[in-house]
């Protein structure tokens, strides 16, 4: 019986494993490069990575101002809980405050969060999900009372010279 | 047994080979089924037809169809508009799968009323459960294969609730997918099961609920059992022979269950978004969220449950619980009265609020949700679980009335 179990289950194991992400879809998991030089204040861009919308946003002075303002609503302001490399665990969750570079999928669900970059009386912008209603702030994080448990994710990243940056790799800078 | 087995000709040849007549007689000709069976017994026979409907159907789709990410939804669009009578065969099998759960819903609520779960049918149930549930896995994953806007981001929120699992849950989800995101890799396997897998695990499990069905013998509208009440020859004195009676009484339940199937296939065939909905007609763009997603109607109960809990990993167990709870069904109506006639006001009273919160649930899960909506989802949630602890807690010492001896 022991046996035939054990033999059964190293069976499976190739079974099971076909499912993992194929070599090339790892390859195609690579880092990727993206040129910042154009980018306008206030501008999003996505770059691919990983098949994941990655945004580039550059925030102005006044984005960057909210981000004192919303303190008290979020629900993790020191991202403790979430995801991002160590250079990025900061007030404005990136290496250079004026470009934050963060994963477009809702921590919630997964869904593609929209850019909310206008300042109003009742949302002091940043990022709204349209499926369930999550929050973030300018720096992805999430507001109190909202289905998301964390602020948005952070990738890898580094800037290869002003103008370019890597996604995908925590690089030495 | 009968003389029948000594017969001549190429039945008894057959016979003598393959228990053909022992099959037909145990299963159609001598199964003596309960006489009162009322109009909600139309609904396992209509879901097997349906089950039939789907296999035919879905063949002859995959004749036309490219599980791959970048011809999937163009195949789709080439069979409703160039392949001959192609968008017959679509619809066909688009309406059957809610049809499907029209039924099974119903089937299910059938159950219900007349305590069909109850002893000696609990495997019945059960079986019945995991036909159920394999029966959302096909649906589920057969909506990812047009490649449309709300098959790619209404699987990506279902195969993210799997990322709520403590530890193993990113690993999980990154299993199921084969890549970081949805892509052509989950498409593909997803084909593999929606065509091959699941429907055969579904064939398998039907055919052990009607084998089980057929060794204890149906219940009825008056929950008696039909089987204490013997003539001399030990037929059931209130048991007619499925065929040629229910047979035919079926047939009538096919016709009409037709019409109005037929309508729904070529007059309305998207059921105003609900059992096509709108943002499908646009491909898959895993760049762009639809404003509003939400699941087929048929998993809108269960989906309004999830968001109603505000904490994700609870919304995940709230949601699984919801189906995991029915499983249990034999065991949490302690009550020895079988139907809904002759059981207490209080069971009355727990079924509406189960349908009530059900339907409610239903409605909320395709709407965007607001603040008033999340309030009753909450409520029709406990609603809903509440049937169960009610049902638990009265049917110990129930007030029934009494049951007759044979069927009125």
């Amino acid at each position: 019986m022991v046996v035939g179990a054990v033999g059964m289950a190293a069976v499976a194991v190739p079974f099971l494993k076909t499912w993992s992400p194929s070599a090339r879809a790892k390859t195609a998991g690579a880092p990727v490069e993206a040129n910042i030089g154009k980018l306008q204040p206030g501008q999003l861009i996505i770059v691919k990575w990983r098949g994941k919308p990655v945004w580039v946003v550059r925030r102005d002075e006044k984005a960057l101002g909210t981000l004192e303002k919303v303190v008290d609503e979020l629900r993790d302001v020191e991202s403790d809980e979430s995801l991002q490399p160590e250079y990025a665990k900061n007030w404005h969750r990136s290496r250079k405050k004026e470009f934050l570079i963060m994963e477009g999928i809702c921590t919630h669900l997964g869904c593609s969060p929209t850019y909310r970059p206008e300042i109003t009386s009742d949302f002091q912008g940043g990022f709204f999900c349209p499926c369930h209603g999550s929050k973030f702030d300018f720096a992805g994080r999430v507001y109190q009372g909202v289905p998301a448990p964390t602020n948005l994710t952070i990738p890898p990243h580094y800037f290869v010279s002003d103008d370019v940056i890597l996604i995908g790799e925590d690089g030495v800078a | 047994m009968s003389e029948k087995q000594t017969g001549t000709g190429l039945l008894g040849w057959i016979d003598a080979r393959f228990p053909l007549t022992k099959m037909y007689e145990e299963h159609l000709g001598k199964y003596y089924a309960p006489k009162n069976f009322n109009f909600w017994y139309f609904f396992g026979s209509l879901a097997l037809l349906v089950l039939v409907l789907q296999i035919v159907t879905g063949i002859f789709l995959t004749m036309h169809y490219k599980p791959d990410g970048d011809l999937a939804f163009a195949s789709v669009e080439y069979i409703m508009r160039d392949v001959d009578w192609g968008w017959l065969i679509r619809y066909l099998h688009s309406t059957g799968a809610s049809a499907f759960f029209v039924v099974v819903y119903l089937h299910m609520f059938r159950a219900l009323i007349y305590g069909s779960y109850q002893r000696p049918r609990e495997l019945i149930w059960i079986f019945g459960m995991f036909i159920f549930l394999a029966l959302m896995a096909e649906a589920f994953m057969g909506y990812l294969l047009p490649w449309g806007q709300m098959s790619y981001w209404g699987a990506q929120v279902i195969i993210s609730l799997f990322g709520a699992i403590p530890i193993v849950g990113d690993e999980l989800t990154l299993w199921i997918r084969g890549d970081f995101v949805i892509s052509d890799a989950t498409l593909n396997r997803f084909f593999a099961l929606h065509v091959i897998a699941v429907p055969l695990v579904l064939l398998m499990l039907v055919v052990m609920h009607i084998i089980a069905l057929h060794e204890v013998g149906s219940n009825n509208p008056d929950g008696v059992d039909i089987k204490k009440n013997k003539d001399e020859n030990g037929i059931p004195l209130d048991g007619i022979p499925f065929h040629p009676y229910y047979t035919v009484k079926d047939i009538v339940g096919v016709v009409v269950f037709l019409i109005l199937f037929s309508v729904v296939v070529f007059f309305m065939p998207e059921m105003g978004g609900y059992f096509l909905e709108y943002a499908n007609f646009v491909p898959a763009d895993q760049f762009k969220t639809p404003e509003h997603i939400a699941p087929v109607w048929y998993f809108t109960p269960f989906y309004a449950i999830l968001r109603a809990v505000p904490d994700k990993l609870m919304g995940v167990i709230a949601m699984f619980a919801a189906i995991a709870v029915l499983f249990f069904m034999p065991w949490i109506d302690r009550g020895k009265v079988r139907s809904v006639r002759y059981r207490s006001g209080a069971f009355k009273l727990l079924l509406v609020m189960l349908v009530v919160s059900f339907i409610g649930l239903g409605y909320l899960g395709a709407l965007p949700a607001t603040e008033t909506r999340t309030l009753f989802a909450r409520l029709f949630s406990v609603g809903y679980f509440g049937f169960f602890v009610g049902l638990w807690w009265i049917s110990k010492n129930e007030n029934t009335k009494p049951v007759p001896e044979r069927v009125q």
